[in-house]
């Protein structure tokens, strides 16, 4: 699998939170060799089946990543020019001066309004705008923007996915469509291993508003375990080394209260034998990830976590290294086809 | 279309090569002669209509260089320390693609993330020192094989055009170098010497040398300029409105315009039914602030085509008010011989 082309492609889809048809679509392409049946669920997950060779009744395992990505929402047009507000987190020092995709009656251009520096005053310079002081500008005639976009249209970055040196690469939504791509690279991997559970791979919407794709995905699913996979921060100026992991040092296996301590060490376990590099990211509480709602999913579900170093977290300019992806995905492969030895008595 | 190679090519202060080759491949079979000078601004020569004994010589500008970013530390782990080139507001630099270097190489410049970050920090402009280029090198030797301390990077802005918008980087002053572009096609009474001139965004430097060497009687500049008409609270100036035409310039920061250019500018406009504005006086500068101040001093005038969002990766102007100001520069020059008092003061 070319997975730096699968990953450009999704990261060059849209999809917001709750409006995530057309990267869904791409990942069902994707996918569709691997799997033996794919469906989605009332949320709008995609999930995909592929059947272990045990004897039924099989025993089944999630894999999640999530596939929304946070953006941006028209809430007033004044003049011809777009106030918005947003979906999911952004960060507004990133805002001015990017180029936006505004989801109207038609795909629109446009920028992010920043006013050149001559006409700033110092106080000016030394603020950082309020989302709601930011404007959009398509530039279109008012009458002719009051006609191709409502309040309530979304607005995506115009984001080319970039890549750098060596393997690595920039992008819009590799949170989390990398770790997608390092689901379809682990359903491609389970083609050439021998598996006896059954398999569902589960790209989950909403995750940036609230986990919601994952609550209702693992419930109709009831995994007997689970695995999520999100990004996690990479090292960058200005974050602490043990609030970062490194770009190109492997997945990094978290551990913690959201994790069962039996899927954590069967992870490692595994990356030792392999010998795939890895590391060690502790959350002492809220992971912030899917893996938070499918651990207390109906009476509960042994959960792990895989996470993929990221820079720039929530930037439209993500930046991570694609053999961390590729070992992720190596990683749950090999995982899965180990299940069976897997003890996760506590 | 000549503007949008123009806007993706690049040319930070002082490195206008690849703008200037592009243009030279341009204009050359248009113009009666043409060199490069020592700063390196493309100068080019349109003879007049017929060998009058009093051809008067007309300098009209544009700058070719734009605003970028300039390396000037390696970190250990490989990421590029930088300073601006120009006049950046060091807020519209986070989050941003830019490309490195003679070779394009492709970086980002990253924030800490949301999640990361205190209350303290989410309300604190980003500083220009806390930021980096990031080109995905593994450490300082596998960037240092690719980048050297003093490479200059743009803003990796590609353009597009939808409708009558135009969207892209560097349209200061890529706008007047297209309208240049156009201009020399054309032969007048006067004799036009057309300078696509450099350094014009680190203090006029390139216009400085060039106006002293053209000796023109006249000067004109032509700009992309400042286009502020975003809906605001208070009546604040838009110093220019984007669709309204060229911007004529009365004065800014760095010229007082010959009132009887500016005249004649409006008074052709009005003739030739060419929508035109007048630029909020005070704001900005051009090369006509070097030019008019050349030796024992020249009229001058800044012409300008509206773009807003100068000075930041993504600008945004209007194809109209583009050839409006061709055709408004055109019919300009062909009036200026029998149209301008000559001699006078």
């Amino acid at each position: 699998m070319d997975i730096g082309a699968l990953l450009r492609e999704l990261s060059e889809a849209s999809g917001v939170s709750g409006y995530e048809e057309e990267v869904r679509g791409r990942v069902a392409e994707a996918i569709r060799p691997y799997v033996d049946d794919l469906r989605h669920d009332a949320m709008g997950n995609l999930i995909a089946l592929r059947q272990g060779v045990g004897p039924e009744p099989r025993r089944k395992v999630m894999l999640a990543g999530h596939m929304d990505e946070i953006g941006l929402i028209v809430t007033r047009i004044e003049k011809g020019f777009l106030h918005f507000s947003q979906v999911g987190g952004y960060d507004v020092r990133v805002l001015p001066g990017q180029e936006v995709l505004v989801h109207g009656v038609s795909l629109l251009p446009g920028v992010v309004a920043a006013r050149p520096p001559h006409v700033l005053g110092e106080e000016e310079r030394q603020k950082v705008p309020r989302m709601d002081e930011l404007l959009i500008d398509v530039g279109l005639p008012p009458e002719e923007v009051e006609s191709r976009v409502r309040v309530g249209d979304l607005v995506t970055l115009r984001v080319p996915y970039q890549a750098l040196r060596g393997e690595r690469a920039a992008g819009k939504a590799f949170d989390d469509r990398a770790a997608v791509v390092a689901i379809a690279a682990c359903l491609e991997e389970l083609t050439r291993l021998r598996h006896t559970w059954d398999v569902y791979a589960v790209a989950t919407v909403q995750e940036e508003v609230g986990l919601r794709g994952a609550t209702t995905s693992a419930y109709g699913i009831a995994p007997d375990l689970a695995i999520a996979v999100d990004v996690t921060h990479g090292d960058m100026p200005g974050v602490a080394e043990w609030d970062a992991v490194e770009l190109g040092k492997g997945p990094a296996i978290s551990v913690g209260p959201n994790i069962h301590p039996k899927v954590y060490e069967a992870l490692v376990e595994t990356a030792r034998r392999y010998e795939i590099p890895y590391q060690v990211d502790p959350f002492p509480g809220r992971s912030g990830t899917d893996a938070w709602a499918i651990q207390v999913s109906r009476s509960g579900v042994p959960t792990g976590l895989l996470g993929i170093p990221l820079r720039y977290m929530h930037n439209p300019v993500e930046t991570l290294d694609l053999a961390d992806i590729r070992r992720t995905a190596r990683l749950m492969a090999l995982f899965v086809s180990r299940l069976d030895e897997i003890d996760l008595t506590r | 279309m000549l503007l949008q190679r123009l806007s993706e090519a690049r040319g930070v202060s002082g490195n206008e090569d690849e703008v200037r080759a592009i243009l030279i491949e341009e204009i050359r079979p248009y113009v009666d002669d043409w060199k490069v000078d020592s700063i390196g601004n493309l100068i080019a020569t349109v003879r007049p209509k017929q060998e009058h004994g009093v051809a008067h010589r007309v300098l009209v500008t544009a700058h070719m260089d734009e605003v970028g970013l300039m390396v000037v530390h390696i970190e250990k782990n490989g990421l590029l320390r930088f300073r601006p080139v120009g006049g950046i507001d060091p807020r519209i630099l986070p989050g941003k693609r830019v490309l490195v270097g003679r070779d394009r190489l492709p970086g980002v410049i990253g924030l800490k993330p949301i999640h990361l970050l205190t209350a303290e920090e989410e309300k604190q402009v980003v500083k220009v020192e806390q930021m980096c280029v990031d080109i995905g090198a593994k450490d300082r030797d596998d960037a240092a094989s690719v980048v050297r301390v003093g490479d200059v990077a743009t803003f990796a802005t590609a353009f597009l055009q939808q409708g009558k918008t135009l969207i892209g980087k560097a349209f200061d002053d890529r706008a007047g170098c297209a309208v240049l572009a156009e201009l020399v096609k054309e032969r007048y009474e006067v004799e036009l010497v057309a300078a696509f001139t450099v350094q014009e965004e680190v203090g006029l430097r390139g216009a400085q040398v060039a106006a002293y060497a053209v000796e023109p009687e006249i000067g004109i500049a032509l700009e992309g300029t400042i286009c502020d008409d975003l809906p605001r609270k208070e009546d604040q100036t838009p110093v220019t409105r984007l669709g309204h035409g060229p911007a004529v310039t009365v004065m800014d920061r760095t010229v007082i315009s010959d009132r009887r250019l500016v005249e004649l500018v409006l008074r052709t406009a009005q003739a030739e039914g060419i929508p035109c504005q007048i630029k909020g006086p005070g704001l900005g500068g051009t090369d006509a602030g070097a030019i008019h101040l050349s030796r024992r001093g020249v009229p001058s005038v800044a012409v300008a085509t509206p773009a807003r969002y100068i000075h930041t990766p993504v600008s945004v102007m209007n194809l109209d008010d583009l050839e409006h100001t061709v055709a408004l520069m055109k019919a300009v020059l062909h009036r200026l011989h029998s149209d301008f008092p000559w001699g006078e003061r």
